[in-house]
C-alpha cells in the first residue's frame, strides 16, 4: 500500500463506520453470481436501507387510509404522517415553512411543474430561459417544449474542459429579455458542482428567478434553499435513500402562490361546480389525486436516516472516495476522466482507450460490479467531450475503499480482455 | 455465468481484426444503421450480383465488440449467399438472440450461435442484431433504419436503457 493509499484509508475509519452503515443495507449482502456485489450506480438511484422499508411496511400494516379525506382513525393516522414526512423535508432543507414544500413523483416531475406552472403563465414569445450544457435531459426537454409552445428561447451556459461552467459566459446571457434560469446544482454525468449561490444573485439583480435541480446533490451535501435564495429547489427520494416515485419541489410561497396549477383533480381544489372551481391554497393547490402516501412517508424515514449520520459527515467521506479513486484510476495507463471541476462530488465518468464502454459495463458486472454506461441521460456534456458514452462509478457514503480497489481491479482485467 | 461465454476468443477476434471492414467502391446496396440507445452506427455496402448472390459486402461503423465482431462474423458468412439464404440466417439470428431458436437447432448460422449469450442481457441484444438489421435493410433498399424504427420489421422492445 502506498502512503497516500494508506493515509486515505485511516482517513476512512476516523469519519464514519462504514461496516456499521453498511449493515443498514440489506441488498449490500447479494452476490451476482458468486461475485459480491458492488454498487458503483448510486448517481442513477441509491439502495434503501432497512429502517426505511420497515417503515412503509408498518404504514402499509397500520396506518394505511387515504389522506386529506376522511374523519376516521386511519385517514387521520395517514394524514399526519404524509404531513410530518413534508415537514422532516422542510427542516432538511431549511425552508421557511412546510407549504413550500410539494410533494411530487421526482425530479423530472417538478421541472414539469414548473415549467407548465410558472412556465405557461409568466414566459412568453421573444423571451428567453437560460440553461447550461451540464443539465440532465429532464431539465432540458420540459423547457424546449414550452418553447416550442410559446416562441421562447433557450440561452444555453458552454463548459470549459475540466467541465466547469463559464460564468462570464454566464453573465453576458442576460438581457431584458431573460425571463428564467435553470440550473442544475451538480451534474449528473461528470459530478461538477455549481456555484449557483453566485448565479442566483446575478440572475436576481436582473429580477431573474432561478430554479436548481437538485437531484445529484442533495444525496451528497447539506441543502439550505434560504441561505441559496433560489426560487425554486428540486430533487427525488429514490436517490437519497428512499423509494422511487416520490420527489419534492420546494418553492418559495410568493411563487407558488402566483403560479397556476399543474394537474387537475382532487385535493388541489376548495370548491367545484360545472361553472366554477376554487383552487386549493398551496401545496395542496400543486398535489391532484392521491400521492403515493407510503413513499412520502418512506422518504421522510430515509430523511431522518440521512440526518442521523449527518449531511457533513457523509461529504467529506466522499470526497474522500473520490480522491481515492481518482488517485489509483489515474495510475492505470490508458483512461481518461472526463470532468476533473475542482469541485465535484463522487462521481468518477471515464473511458478506457480501445474499450466501448458497454463492453465496460458488461465486464465490470461479470466481477459483480454495477456501474452505468451511456449518454447518462445528458447528450450535450458528451458532445463537448467528443465522446458517444461514459463509464461511470458513482459513489454513495455506504461505499468502501476496498469496493473501489475492486473496481481498479476489474478495469484492468478489462484491459486485458481487450489487449 | 453468461457474459463469461459472451466474450469468448472468437469474438475478442473479430474485435480485434475485424474482417471486411472499410468502404466498397462497386456497391449497389448501401444502408446506416444506428443504435440511439447508445450511438452506435455502423454502414453497410453490398455488391449484389443480378442473380441476387451478394458478391461482396463490408461495413464501417463505431460500435461496442459484440456488435463490431457481430458484423464482422456476419460479412464472412453471407458473402457468396443469396439474398433469400441472407434473409434466412437474419431470421434466424435474430431469433436465436431473442430465444426463438437454440444453437441444437436446424438452423444456417454455423459459428454464430457463439453470440447466443446475449439473449440473457437484454440490454446488449441490440449490439449483436445491428449488423443483421441493417442487412436486412440494405438488401431491401432501405438507406438508413434504427434498432429503435417502428416500420422495422426487426423490432423488438426490450425496454430504454437511458
Amino acid at each position: 500500500m502506498t502512503p497516500i493509499e494508506s493515509s486515505l484509508r485511516s482517513s476512512e475509519t476516523s469519519m464514519l463506520n462504514v461496516e456499521q452503515i453498511r449493515s443498514d443495507f440489506p441488498i449490500l449482502k447479494l452476490k451476482i453470481d458468486d461475485k459480491q456485489l458492488v454498487y458503483f450506480d448510486n448517481a442513477a438511484s441509491s439502495q434503501m436501507p432497512k429502517i426505511v422499508m420497515d417503515r412503509m411496511l408498518r404504514y402499509q400494516t397500520m396506518e394505511h387510509a387515504n389522506i386529506n379525506r376522511a374523519v376516521h382513525y386511519l385517514s387521520e393516522t395517514a394524514t399526519a404522517e404524509y404531513e410530518k414526512s413534508r415537514h422532516k423535508l422542510k427542516n432538511f432543507i431549511n425552508a421557511n415553512e412546510d407549504r413550500e414544500i410539494i410533494f411530487t413523483s421526482g425530479t423530472t416531475d417538478a421541472i414539469n411543474l414548473v415549467a407548465h406552472s410558472y412556465g405557461r403563465k409568466f414566459i412568453s414569445s421573444g423571451d428567453e430561459i437560460i440553461l447550461t450544457v451540464l443539465e440532465h435531459h429532464s431539465n432540458i426537454v420540459p423547457w424546449q417544449m414550452l418553447a416550442k409552445e410559446n416562441g421562447a428561447k433557450i440561452r444555453v451556459v458552454p463548459i470549459n474542459d475540466t467541465g466547469e461552467l463559464l460564468i462570464d459566459e454566464y453573465k453576458k446571457l442576460f438581457n431584458k429579455n431573460t425571463k428564467f434560469v435553470g440550473v442544475t446544482h451538480v451534474s449528473n454525468a461528470i459530478g461538477t458542482i455549481n456555484p449557483i449561490k453566485e448565479m442566483i444573485e446575478f440572475a436576481h439583480a436582473h429580477g431573474v428567478p432561478v430554479l436548481v435541480d437538485g437531484a445529484q446533490a442533495a444525496p451528497h451535501m447539506k441543502i439550505d434553499v434560504q441561505e441559496l435564495n433560489c426560487d425554486f429547489y428540486t430533487f427525488s427520494g429514490h436517490k437519497l435513500c428512499g423509494p422511487t416515485g416520490i420527489g419534492i419541489l420546494y418553492g418559495k410561497a410568493n411563487q407558488l402562490n402566483r403560479m397556476k396549477p399543474f394537474k387537475g383533480g382532487g385535493d388541489m381544489i376548495t370548491s367545484v361546480t360545472f361553472e366554477k372551481t376554487i383552487y386549493n391554497t398551496i401545496p395542496h393547490k400543486f398535489e391532484a389525486g392521491t400521492p403515493p402516501i407510503a413513499a412520502a412517508i418512506g422518504f421522510g424515514a430515509a430523511i431522518d436516516y440521512l440526518s442521523s449520520i449527518d449531511l457533513s459527515t457523509i461529504e467529506a467521506y466522499e470526497q474522500s472516495l473520490i480522491n481515492y479513486a481518482t488517485e489509483q484510476i489515474n495510475n492505470i495507463p490508458g483512461i481518461r476522466i472526463i470532468g476533473s471541476a475542482a469541485e465535484k462530488v463522487a462521481v468518477l465518468s471515464f473511458s478506457v482507450d480501445g474499450v466501448h464502454p458497454h463492453d465496460i459495463g458488461t465486464l465490470l458486472n461479470q466481477e459483480g460490479i454495477a456501474v452505468r454506461t451511456g449518454h447518462h441521460c445528458a447528450q450535450p456534456v458528451m458532445q463537448h467531450f467528443k465522446v458517444p458514452a461514459t463509464t461511470r462509478a458513482s459513489f454513495s457514503f455506504y461505499n468502501s475503499m476496498a469496493e473501489i480497489d475492486v473496481l481498479i481491479t476489474g478495469i484492468q482485467k478489462v484491459q486485458k480482455v481487450f489487449l | 455465468m453468461i457474459t463469461k461465454s459472451l466474450y469468448q476468443e472468437v469474438i475478442l477476434d473479430h474485435n480485434r481484426n475485424p474482417r471486411n471492414y472499410g468502404s466498397l467502391d462497386n456497391a449497389n446496396r448501401s444502408a446506416e444503421g444506428h443504435n440511439p440507445l447508445c450511438g452506435d452506427h455502423l454502414n453497410i455496402k453490398i455488391n449484389l450480383s443480378e442473380n441476387l448472390i451478394i458478391d461482396s459486402i463490408t461495413f464501417q461503423g463505431e460500435s461496442c465488440a459484440i456488435c463490431k465482431a457481430s458484423a464482422s462474423m456476419m460479412t464472412t458468412n453471407v458473402k457468396g449467399k443469396t439474398q433469400a439464404d441472407a434473409e434466412t440466417m437474419i431470421k434466424e439470428f435474430r431469433d436465436m438472440t431473442v430465444g426463438q431458436l437454440e444453437p441444437d437447432d436446424d438452423h444456417h448460422l454455423g459459428r454464430l450461435t457463439v453470440f447466443v449469450g446475449v439473449r440473457d442481457l437484454p440490454t446488449r441484444v441490440k449490439c449483436a442484431i445491428l449488423p443483421w438489421h441493417t442487412l436486412h435493410a440494405a438488401l431491401n433498399s432501405i438507406t438508413t433504419t434504427s434498432t429503435e424504427a417502428d416500420d422495422d420489421p426487426m423490432h423488438i422492445s426490450i425496454g430504454n436503457a437511458s
